[in-house]
């Protein structure tokens, strides 16, 4: 077979955890396979190696929350074919976007002694906010096997298998019990994307939300179910502003409770 | 060449975060060097108050994707004893694998694929699989195991979401845990391979005369609870931490960097346990560092690589323990009462200790939170080391100065992210 070029990729990072692009170097069958299929250009959390672009794919990781940031993703933009934000932070505006619902001025003065050294926009906000994305991958963190598909699907230049439906479309194919009909467990599965595994109702837990918004989600049926399970209005609130509280389906129900 | 110059380092890899590092040189001295933490600040000091005490741990594990497990544990921690709760020995037992899964994940990536490419002249484990390839295969696999741990109890491994304040949700069945042995066993002698081989690594002759601090206890390597004790004497209950530590704003950081009050230079990680706990290491680990070279106490900050894989050794063979001892708790949890009051947490996160405290109302939001992450403490002796790499370096070309500075942070396994809050070098000869 007639030897092709490798595609560049590049990870880049915003105001976030770390993890999503941990979640790269988690693929610990995988990596040296993905390695070796792709010219790895710039991914400062694994190489000092940096080289120039234009990228082929980039991988864009975290919000945008200061002026510098809006530089900096607009030359991302400009320099990659395939723009891919992954993660609550780059596809939502991430925890960090709780923010977006109090006076920065006030929350600087809480954690720093001298808010003059801090640069900071008053929102956090997703990359699709800023830029053109070509694929939004979901998740807090995101998940492998998904990341593995995303990648092998632009590569292959066909689009990515990722299911947008709920995830109690997921826990009832997996087997999992209801935890909302069954224990009365405030649960998110109803209005949030499937991907992660069922892995909170297989653990007695209600979801919390942290691959964001379905698609056309009833947030506000969810809301009143909640309420009749006797939570009040401040708990529906904090339900829906966690990891992705700066996606609109979530941020609108939130801000109709308190 | 003018006897003065500026050396930056703009970006700063193989951490985990954004920093930066400016030095300026004047007539062979350092007269002016900063490692920044330019990570942008997200407020989670402030956006938790108002927030339930049940919610803090997995709100505050989005500090860091590397180990979530010490925000999880840390917080849980600092809310038991905020509502007067004690867990039992079988959920303190299962924390601890959880954790030592933690550990053998974070340290293993730390050594193999970000710090042992510095010794060897190589930009990352990629080039290293180039020359090497089957020993980057052990390490994935090694860091694999440690990914599982945290996938059979967590749930997954980046922030896990089995667990709460009081336990778990749902503690895993015997045979899963069980079915982990036969790869800890293996786990085991691959951490000995690798104190090996880094132990035969080169390493600048650099010591430093480090305040040290870290967890103890008596009935093992202290990781996820335990006493403070520092090598000038101190030995006091967490809650005490604050007495003796406090943190500052400084204009080139957006992480506060803490300090010790009795101005001595505070040092928290892989140095300060070893140095500190030496005695409660096994023996095949206690052996293992031995034959490395390794002293009883270690004060070369770039003898951290072989102190991480001796804890590899310890934290495999511990975790192989706790799985043999493994019974399903009858529950899961301990319950609380909601009540008002103040509480303390702190773990050995893989690069140093990660404290908690909490002021919660009597309907258990949260008042006031407050959280010092190891790479903020290190901030300053990391400054302290750096002065002595660079003069030691003056002859050397800009590149290699950068290099070797990027290689002395990355003995702290910086977790920028979590300090605020990747390096810049800026140096400026004149």
């Amino acid at each position: 077979m007639a030897h092709r070029k490798k595609p560049k990729l590049a990870v880049w990072k915003f105001s976030s955890c770390d993890g999503c692009q941990l979640s790269l170097l988690d693929c610990e069958d995988d990596l040296l396979a993905v390695a070796d299929e792709v010219h790895i250009s710039y991914f400062l959390e694994a190489t000092r190696k940096i080289e120039k672009g234009p990228y082929d794919v980039s991988l864009v990781e975290g919000s945008v929350t200061t002026p510098h940031d809006i530089k900096r993703i607009k030359d991302v933009r400009k320099n990659s074919k395939i723009l891919v934000s992954i993660g609550a932070c780059a596809t939502a505006g991430g925890i960090q976007a709780l923010k977006n619902f109090a006076k920065v001025k006030d929350y600087i003065a809480c954690v720093y002694a001298h808010p003059e050294y801090i640069d900071t926009l008053t929102t956090s906000t997703p990359i699709s906010d800023h830029v053109t994305v070509d694929f939004e991958l979901r998740g807090c963190p995101i998940d492998r096997g998904q990341l593995l598909e995303v990648l092998n699907a632009t590569l292959n230049g066909r689009k990515p298998n990722i299911p947008n439906h709920s995830q109690c479309v997921e826990c009832k194919r997996n087997g999992v019990v209801c935890r909302m009909v069954a224990a009365g467990t405030p649960c998110l599965g109803p209005v949030t994307q499937a991907g992660c595994g069922s892995l909170c109702p297989g653990r007695d837990r209600g979801c919390f939300g942290c691959f964001g918004p379905m698609e056309t989600p009833n947030t506000a049926s969810l809301a009143k179910h909640i309420g009749e399970l006797g939570k009040d209005g401040r708990d529906v609130q904090r339900l829906f502003r966690n990891f992705n509280s700066g996606a609109e389906a979530f941020r609108k129900e939130s801000e109709s409770h308190g | 060449m003018a006897d003065s110059r500026t050396i930056k380092v703009e970006a700063l890899a193989r951490v985990e975060g954004e920093g930066s590092l400016t030095v300026k040189v004047r007539d062979g001295k350092v007269k002016e060097l900063h490692f920044g933490i330019f990570e942008p600040p997200r407020f989670f000091e402030a956006f938790l108050r108002g927030r339930d005490y049940t919610e803090v741990p997995d709100i505050t594990a989005r500090i860091c994707g590397i180990c979530p497990v010490a925000y999880l544990l840390g917080a849980s921690q600092a809310m038991e004893d905020a509502l007067g709760i004690t867990v039992s020995k079988p959920i303190r037992d299962l924390r601890r694998l959880l954790y030592c899964g933690e550990w053998i994940e974070s340290h293993a990536l730390h050594v193999y694929m970000l710090h042992a490419p510095d010794f060897l002249g190589l930009a990352d484990a990629l080039e290293l699989a180039k020359v090497d390839r089957t020993l980057v295969e052990k390490a994935l696999r090694l860091k694999k195991i440690g990914n599982e741990i945290l996938e059979v109890i967590g749930g997954r491994s980046i922030h896990p979401i089995n667990l709460r304040v009081g336990g778990f949700y749902k503690t895993p069945p015997k045979a899963k845990i069980k079915a982990l042995r036969d790869e800890l066993k293996w786990a085991i002698d691959t951490s000995l391979a690798t104190v090996k081989l880094v132990g035969g690594f080169s390493f600048p002759d650099i010591e430093q005369d480090y305040a040290f601090m870290a967890l103890r206890r008596e009935d093992e390597y202290a990781i996820h609870e335990g006493r403070l004790v520092t090598s000038r004497g101190l030995d006091m209950p967490v809650a005490n931490f604050l007495d003796h530590i406090d943190e500052e704003h400084v204009e080139w950081s957006n992480a506060l960097h803490g300090f010790a009050k009795d101005g001595s230079p505070h040092h928290v990680g892989p140095l300060a346990r070893y140095s500190l706990n030496y005695d409660k290491l096994s023996d095949l680990a206690q052996g293992a560092a031995r034959e490395a070279g390794l002293g009883r106490v270690e004060r070369n900050p770039f003898k951290s690589i072989v102190v991480r894989a001796v804890e590899l050794v310890q934290v495999c063979q511990d975790a192989l323990a706790l799985i043999e001892g493994y019974e399903e708790p009858d529950q899961p949890y301990v319950k609380a009462e909601v009540r008002a009051g103040i509480g303390h947490g702190c773990t050995e996160a893989p690069r140093g200790i990660c404290y908690h405290r909490y002021r919660i109302n009597d309907d258990g939001s949260v008042a006031e939170a407050r959280i010092i992450p190891p790479t903020a403490q290190n901030q300053k002796v990391i400054e302290l080391d750096l002065h002595k790499v660079v003069e030691a370096n003056l002859d050397q070309s800009d590149e290699t100065m950068k290099w070797r500075c990027e290689q002395a942070i990355r003995n702290y396994d910086p977790c920028i992210s979590c300090a605020t809050h990747f390096l810049k070098l800026t140096v400026d000869r004149g």
